[in-house]
C-alpha cells in the first residue's frame, strides 16, 4: 500500500505507470488518519456515530460537530480534514435546497449522493484544485426508505448496509459484519455502534474522545437529529460494560 | 410584466412595472392574549370581484415560534412561504439549540418587502406575524412597502378600519383565550358584513409557548332579520 510515487505525486493530473493517482490516495491517508466514523442502515432507519478524538482538554464538549444534517431528512458524517468536509456539507446543503427549490420535493438519497460525489470528484480533476482530505458517509431516509452511502475523496460512492472510515475501520468493519443489520431497529443500533466506536478506539495512542451520534429513522419522523440525550447516555454505559467485560475476561 | 426575472443581480434592462395583484386574499386580524397570539383570517382568495377560492389557508406556522398571517396576492404569499421554509430549515440545521422566533422572523420579511419595494417590484402582501419565544409575546405587521411595527393588536386591510376600532375599545392585557375568540369572531363578524371580499369561512390560529394550533375551517352566525329588511320596499312606491 505504501509504494513511493516519486516524480508522479506531486499534482492531481499524472498518472503514475501502473495507472494510479498518487495524490488522491495520499488524500485518502487524510481520511485513514482521522477519528473513526461508523454508519450502519437497520430495517427502520440509519444510525451514525463518530469517534471524535480530543485534541484539547479545553475543548467545550458538544462543540466541533462532526455529523450534520444535510435537509429534514438526510445527514452526513465527515471523517478527515474538518474543514474540507466543512465544504462539503455546505455543497450538500445548498444541492438539496436547490433539488426542493426546483422539484417541490426532498432530494432523494441516492441523487444528493451523485451530487455530492461528482462535486469531490470535480476537485480532482484540476491542476489548481486538490482533492478534498475527507471521507462522508451519507445517511438519509427517502420514499424508497433508509439509504447509507459513502463517498471517498476519489469522488466514489457506493451504497452500504454498514460502513466504516478512518482510523478503526477495519476493526469497526469486522464488528459491524457480525451484526444482524436487517432484523434490528434504530433503537438497538445506537446501542451497536456505540459499543464498536468504544472497541475499536485505541487507548494508547489516542487520549480522550467524545461520542457523537445521530439517527433518522422511523422514531425520529424520517428527521435527521442527534441521537436524543438519554437514549446517548444509555448507549455510552452500555458500552463502556460491554468494554469492562471484555477487558474482565 | 417583467421579462427578466427582477431578483436577477445584475442590471435587468427591461422596464419595472408595479406588478397588479390577481388572486387577493383580505384582512387578517392578530391579537395578543394571556398566553400568546391569536390570530383570525377568512379562507377566502378573490380573483377580481369574484369570490373565487374558499379554502384558502392564510395563516400558517412558520419555524416553532411563530405564526405569518397574509392578505393580498396569494402566490406571493405562497413564495415568501417558501422563502420562510428555506430560512427555517438552514436555521434547523445548525442544531445549535437555537431557533428563530418571531422578532428575527419579522425583521427577514421587513427585509425582504423593503428590498423587493426598492426594485419597483414588490411581493403584494401585508403581512402580520405573530409568536411567543421564552415567554415574550411578539405581534407585528409588514406591508408591501416595508412599512413594520408591532403592537398588542394589528390587522390588514379593511380590518384596519373596520376591526382595529373594535380592537381599540375593547383589547386588553391578559385576555383569556376565550374572550380573545370573542373578540376576534366580533370583529370577523363586522367584516363579514362589511368588506365584499370576505368569505363565511374562517380560521382562529392560535400560537403559545407550547406550540401552535390552526383550528378547523368554520363559519360565523350572521342576522339578518333586521326590522329595517322586513318589507324594504314599504313607501317606496313611486320612487327610485
Amino acid at each position: 500500500m505504501a509504494s513511493i510515487g516519486t516524480g508522479y505525486d506531486l499534482s492531481v493530473t499524472t498518472f503514475s505507470p501502473d495507472g494510479r493517482v498518487f495524490q488522491i490516495e495520499y488524500a485518502a491517508k487524510a481520511v485513514d488518519n482521522s477519528g473513526t466514523v461508523i454508519g450502519i442502515k437497520c430495517k427502520d432507519g440509519i444510525v451514525m456515530g463518530v469517534e471524535k478524538l480530543i485534541t484539547s482538554k479545553m475543548m467545550l464538549p458538544g462543540s466541533n460537530r462532526r455529523i450534520h444534517s444535510v435537509h429534514r431528512h438526510s445527514g452526513m458524517a465527515v471523517a478527515g480534514l474538518a474543514a474540507d468536509g466543512r465544504q462539503i456539507v455546505a455543497r450538500a446543503k445548498a444541492e438539496a435546497a436547490n433539488y426542493e427549490s426546483t422539484y417541490g420535493e426532498a432530494i432523494p438519497i441516492k441523487e444528493l449522493t451523485e451530487r455530492v460525489a461528482s462535486y469531490v470528484h470535480l476537485c480532482t480533476l484540476y491542476w489548481w484544485l486538490r482533492p478534498f482530505g475527507c471521507g462522508v458517509i451519507l445517511g438519509g431516509y427517502d420514499r424508497d426508505g433508509p439509504q447509507l452511502y459513502m463517498i471517498e475523496p476519489s469522488g466514489i460512492s457506493y451504497r452500504y448496509f454498514g460502513a466504516a472510515i478512518g482510523k478503526g475501520k477495519q476493526a469497526a468493519k469486522t464488528e459491524i459484519e457480525k451484526l444482524k443489520l436487517s432484523e434490528m431497529t434504530c433503537r438497538e443500533g445506537v446501542l451497536e455502534i456505540a459499543k464498536i466506536i468504544y472497541r475499536v478506539h485505541d487507548e494508547a495512542k489516542d487520549k480522550a474522545f467524545e461520542l457523537e451520534m445521530s439517527w433518522v429513522c422511523d422514531e425520529s419522523k424520517r428527521r435527521h437529529e442527534k441521537v436524543p440525550e438519554e437514549l446517548l447516555v444509555e448507549a455510552k454505559a452500555a458500552a463502556v460494560a460491554a468494554l469492562e467485560e471484555m477487558d474482565a475476561d | 410584466m417583467k421579462l427578466l426575472d427582477s431578483t436577477d443581480s445584475g442590471n435587468s434592462s427591461s422596464i419595472e412595472r408595479t406588478q397588479y395583484p390577481y388572486v387577493t386574499g383580505t384582512s387578517v386580524i392578530g391579537i395578543k392574549y394571556k398566553d400568546g397570539i391569536l390570530m383570525a383570517a377568512d379562507m377566502g382568495a378573490s380573483y377580481g370581484s369574484t369570490l373565487r377560492y374558499k379554502s384558502v389557508e392564510r395563516v400558517k406556522p412558520v419555524g416553532k415560534h411563530s405564526l405569518i398571517g397574509a392578505s393580498g396576492e396569494i402566490s406571493d404569499f405562497q413564495e415568501i412561504l417558501r422563502s420562510l421554509d428555506e430560512l427555517i430549515l438552514y436555521d434547523n440545521m445548525w442544531d445549535d439549540g437555537n431557533s428563530l422566533g418571531p422578532k428575527e422572523v419579522h425583521n427577514y420579511l421587513t427585509r425582504m418587502m423593503y428590498n423587493r419595494r426598492n426594485k419597483f417590484d414588490p411581493l403584494w402582501n401585508s403581512l402580520v406575524l405573530g409568536g411567543v419565544k421564552n415567554g415574550q409575546k411578539y405581534l407585528g405587521m409588514v406591508s408591501m412597502i416595508g412599512v413594520h411595527f408591532e403592537d398588542n393588536h394589528v390587522a390588514t386591510g379593511f380590518g384596519n378600519h373596520l376591526a382595529r376600532p373594535i380592537l381599540r375599545d375593547e383589547w386588553h392585557e391578559n385576555l383569556t383565550f376565550e374572550d380573545g375568540v370573542k373578540l376576534l369572531e366580533k370583529c370577523m363578524r363586522v367584516l363579514l358584513y362589511r368588506d365584499r371580499s370576505a368569505v363565511n369561512k374562517l380560521q382562529i390560529a392560535k400560537i403559545t409557548e407550547e406550540g401552535v394550533t390552526v383550528s378547523q375551517p368554520y363559519a360565523l352566525k350572521t342576522f339578518w332579520n333586521f326590522n329595517a329588511f322586513q318589507n324594504p320596499t314599504v313607501g317606496a312606491e313611486g320612487s327610485w
